[in-house]
């Protein structure tokens, strides 16, 4: 049996614009790719910078859903290209940059200047009292279940999916994002990091950070990682109430 | 033109680059990173499994010390590595591991009582002592003696990678982002700094420092399939090897993983069997204690992946379209430890495979995964014959690993190398032996050499396709330069690359005209520098008459230490020539702590050193007196082989250690 006969042809349009060509404006641009078995994304746009247009931008490095820089509109929502089988979507397909970032060109995008921004602002390092650690001495100790439940928000690799799926971002383009209270939960919890409750009213407790929140909550449907968004944001807000009354 | 100073310049923004970034800033000196992508997405990311460090916390560790871990990173090597560099390492492991958890890795931690887990296909309770409860715990991996992985789930390098760059970024360290750096500025034996081209907007820009760190991971995508981030390319190593002056060391030592999935090549870690996984051939058969009757699944990386390859060809494998894999079978560790302590596995079975591993087995073959070798250095970083440059981690070969590394022994090396390195940078740095004479013409010149080549490529008509070359490299080296390698297919492969390398000078871009971010003028002068490092590669493990941990030559099945207890050494000595210059540097055996022996796998066929016995004598000799006159480990291993002095002052205190010094 010849299963070559069976493949697909998959119609991919990609929405294509060169910032630094002053003579290009953004426009769809239709590839058609046979479908291989177990295919993803990652291979199917190699194919097509291979042998259909070799100056089709895009990023990936892990190419296994671990590094978070393949984020893209897929058909129209935000997730990580790697990982996206093409058996699991229609045979036209269409790919976009994520919104809100700022375009490097085609599906390429500049995350890390957004997320550098981010952490910058949020101070997301553990904040100490003395400076000075003693190498030789045996490690604090955590309670186990402390560090497995940190280590369930360090989870996030800054794919930016969360943000290209917020409402309130659109609105307000200061608004930290899931991304970035996710993080304040995360330190909030490590009892390393000494910042008191008030220095995060300080940082996240305004209109730009967990007030500002419509509770659209298009985070939590899109975080390829199945961060509890939701539940930390309802935490920090409560937090917060609790603090600004102190 | 543009033109930028700093102190230290710093290529590559993994573990290892960033550990050498926030160590030189900590000394006071000013520093940038350049990185391909941001920090956080590098691959150091993906390592899943752990990271050793002889702590002995865990019911498990007891026992454990430096002096295990020691002698596990030497059998591991093959006796290939340098020991006096593994003994620097594994003394400062503890330490990088306790600096990590300061600074923010939440690493997995001991819980105190019972707790059940699967030994050797069975369930076992292990009770962790009170007095342990809360420090870190460690997991089972291939070739160690004490389960000494560290980890946080089976997310060990995203969680390191994440609390280095927060750290970098508290220390205001500057990254230059989507920076490659495409040449190193050089002259009269001495590193400047490097050309760099911006990936967004194809402009070169020059560095220029007193110390150049190359911190560039290994170059795994020579391969066609490998586990290694598509960035891992050996651009590093390449730009070291056109200089002329640098050296690159065991080449051909190469990693293959035993459990990528099939066929994308993604990794399984390690600590599926480290967990209690078990590998499984077409008729569900356990067939690993059948070749490994005492390390079965946890022998070392390089024999696993042999045992299974022999295993296939005995016509043992599951056929597929993609060719024949094994089974890897974790369904035995149940679903909760699965979504606790290997999800990534999880999630990359669910995403790739469609397949729940809490229900069904996981096909696996070996995989490309680690290169041991890398720009050689001396055990400060620092390269052997180019002053002022460095290189640390996965890109250097100071050489840790030999011709095999343990598992859970990169990260820890990443983090460990950076930190000694940042130290004798710093040092150098700090002397007069690091004034810089060079004139702004010739830093120009070296820009301009760059444009130039780039120019060209982008006016080639008529020329090669770079896609196709690249291809016919990645295949050439999978089929001939494998697992198992002989002369023949060796021979053929470095007459095939050599051809290849001639054919790369003629690329074309068919159109791709972008001065700007363009991926097909990157592709086009990556592939150049790729096939140069493929080169090095096949070349050396031709020239290797001996197998040699992963380096396994079907005619030559003999580890032979009298004639091949040494390193290669390849220079790229004139940019005309076709071809790698080859050199060989000794072992001494005469400054060993532990000479060479049997590592203890299958039957022993080493071809022993004269000097081995005697070596092995005076080790035994002092060893016997110095413990009858009850001196202590510390003053034993001293006597046999100083290297405190060799350490930064802060770094050579004794670690305490849970049950031992404390």
């Amino acid at each position: 049996m010849n299963t070559e006969e069976k493949n697909r042809l998959l119609k991919i349009s990609i929405l294509r614009f060169d910032p630094h060509d002053p003579d290009d404006f953004p426009h769809m641009e239709t590839f058609e790719v046979e479908e291989a078995d177990g295919m993803t994304l990652f291979v199917a746009l190699n194919e097509i910078r291979e042998h259909h247009d070799n100056s089709l931008k895009f990023d990936f490095v892990c190419r296994a859903g671990i590094c978070g820089s393949c984020s893209m509109l897929v058909n129209g929502r935000p997730t990580l290209a790697c990982r996206t089988l093409t058996k699991k979507l229609d045979n036209n397909i269409t790919l976009a940059p994520l919104p809100l970032f700022e375009l490097i060109g085609d599906l390429s995008i500049y995350t890390g200047k957004w997320m550098r921004g981010l952490n910058e602002r949020l101070e997301t390092w553990i904040h100490e009292k003395e400076d000075e650690l003693e190498v030789d001495k045996l490690e604090e100790r955590m309670e186990p279940a402390l560090a497995d439940e940190i280590y369930e928000l360090d989870r996030c690799i800054e794919c930016g999916c969360c943000v290209a799926g917020c409402g309130t971002i659109q609105m307000k383009p200061d608004f930290v994002g899931a991304v970035g209270l996710n993080k304040i939960a995360r330190y909030q919890l490590d009892p390393r990091d000494k910042r008191s409750d008030e220095d995060y009213y300080n940082i996240v407790g305004d209109e730009s950070g967990v007030f500002g929140c419509m509770t659209l909550l298009g985070c939590e449907d899109v975080c390829p990682k199945d961060l509890p968004l939701q539940s930390k944001i309802a935490y920090l807000r409560r937090m917060m109430v609790k603090t600004s009354m102190k | 033109m543009q033109v930028i100073y700093t102190d230290v310049l710093v290529i590559g923004g993994g573990l290892a680059g960033l550990r050498v970034a926030t160590g030189v800033k900590e000394r006071g000196h000013d520093t940038i990173v350049l990185s391909l992508v941001p920090p956080k997405r590098s691959h150091s990311a993906a390592a899943q499994g752990g990271m050793q460090a002889s702590l002995a916390n865990s019911k498990m560790g007891e026992g454990d010390n430096e002096d295990v871990h020691f002698s596990d990173t030497i059998k591991g090597s093959d006796w290939g590595a340098d020991q006096e560099v593994a003994r620097m390492f594994v003394h400062c492991a503890p330490k990088a591991i306790r600096q990590l958890a300061h600074w923010g890795v939440p690493w997995s931690r001991v819980h105190r009582g019972d707790r059940s887990a699967v030994i050797n296909a069975k369930k076992v309770t292990i009770s962790e002592k009170d007095e342990a409860h809360g420090l870190i715990t460690a997991r089972d991996f291939g070739g160690t003696k004490k389960w000494r992985t560290c980890y946080t789930s089976d997310g060990t390098g995203h969680s390191m990678l994440y609390a280095m760059d927060n750290k970098a970024q508290q220390d205001n360290i500057e990254v230059h982002e989507r920076l490659e750096a495409i040449s190193l500025i050089h002259e009269n034996g001495r590193c400047f700094g490097a050309v760099a081209r911006n990936l967004m907007s194809g402009e070169l820009v020059a560095y220029v420092a007193k110390a150049t760190t190359i911190a560039t991971g290994g170059y795994g995508r020579i391969y066609s399939v490998s586990t290694n981030a598509v960035i891992c390319q050996g651009i590093g190593q390449a730009i070291a090897l056109e200089t002329g002056v640098a050296t690159l060391g065991n080449m051909e030592a190469i990693q293959f993983h035993p459990t990528a999935i099939v066929p994308v090549g993604i990794l399984t870690t390690e600590g599926c069997r480290g967990d209690g996984g078990l590998l499984l051939d077409k008729d569900g058969y356990r067939f690993m204690p059948d070749y490994e009757p005492d390390k079965k699944e946890l022998a070392s990386r390089d024999v696993v992946s042999r045992r299974m390859t022999e295993h296939m060809r005995k016509g043992k494998g599951v056929k597929s379209r993609y060719g024949d894999h094994l089974w890897l079978d974790i369904t035995i560790l149940g679903r909760e430890h699965i979504e606790k302590n290997l999800r990534e596995v999880k999630e990359i079975c669910e995403n790739f495979l469609g397949i729940d591993p809490a229900e069904e087995w996981i096909p696996v073959r070996p995989t490309q995964h680690y290169s041991m070798g890398g720009i050689r250095t001396k055990y400060t970083g620092e390269s052997q014959t180019l002053k002022g440059l460095y290189s640390c981690g996965e890109a250097a070969c100071w050489d840790l690993h030999g011709f095999n590394r343990l598992g859970g022994n990169s990260v820890s090396e990443t983090v460990v190398s950076g930190m000694l390195v940042s130290e004798y940078i710093s040092d150098f740095i700090e002397s007069k032996d690091s004034e810089m004479d060079i004139h702004t013409s010739n830093v120009e010149k070296f820009i301009h050499k760059e444009q130039k080549k780039l120019n060209a490529i982008l006016a080639k008509k008529n020329g090669e396709n770079a896609f196709e070359l690249r291809r016919r490299m990645e295949e050439i080296m999978m089929e001939k330069v494998g697992i198992f390698r002989n002369g023949t297919d060796l021979q053929e492969a470095v007459d095939e690359l050599e051809e290849l390398h001639k054919r790369s000078k003629n690329i074309e871009l068919f159109g791709a005209s972008s001065h700007a971010a363009n991926p097909a003028l990157v592709n086009a002068y990556r592939t150049q520098k790729m096939i140069k490092v493929a080169l090095t590669v096949a070349y050396g493990a031709l020239l290797r008459e001996e197998s040699r941990g992963a380096h396994s030559r079907e005619d030559f099945p003999k580890r032979d230490d009298a004639n091949w207890l040494k390193r290669t050494i390849m220079t790229w000595s004139d940019e005309n020539k076709s071809m790698p210059t080859v050199s060989y540097e000794n072992i001494p055996i005469e400054h060993m702590e532990m000479p060479p022996g049997f590592r203890g796998y299958g039957k022993d066929l080493t071809e022993h050193h004269p000097s081995t016995k005697i070596r092995q004598q005076q080790v035994d000799k002092i060893t016997k007196e110095l413990e009858e006159k009850g001196l202590n480990r510390f003053e034993i291993q001293n006597a046999l082989m100083p290297y405190l002095d060799k350490l930064p002052k802060k770094y050579r205190g004794i670690n305490e250690r849970f049950g031992e010094n404390t």
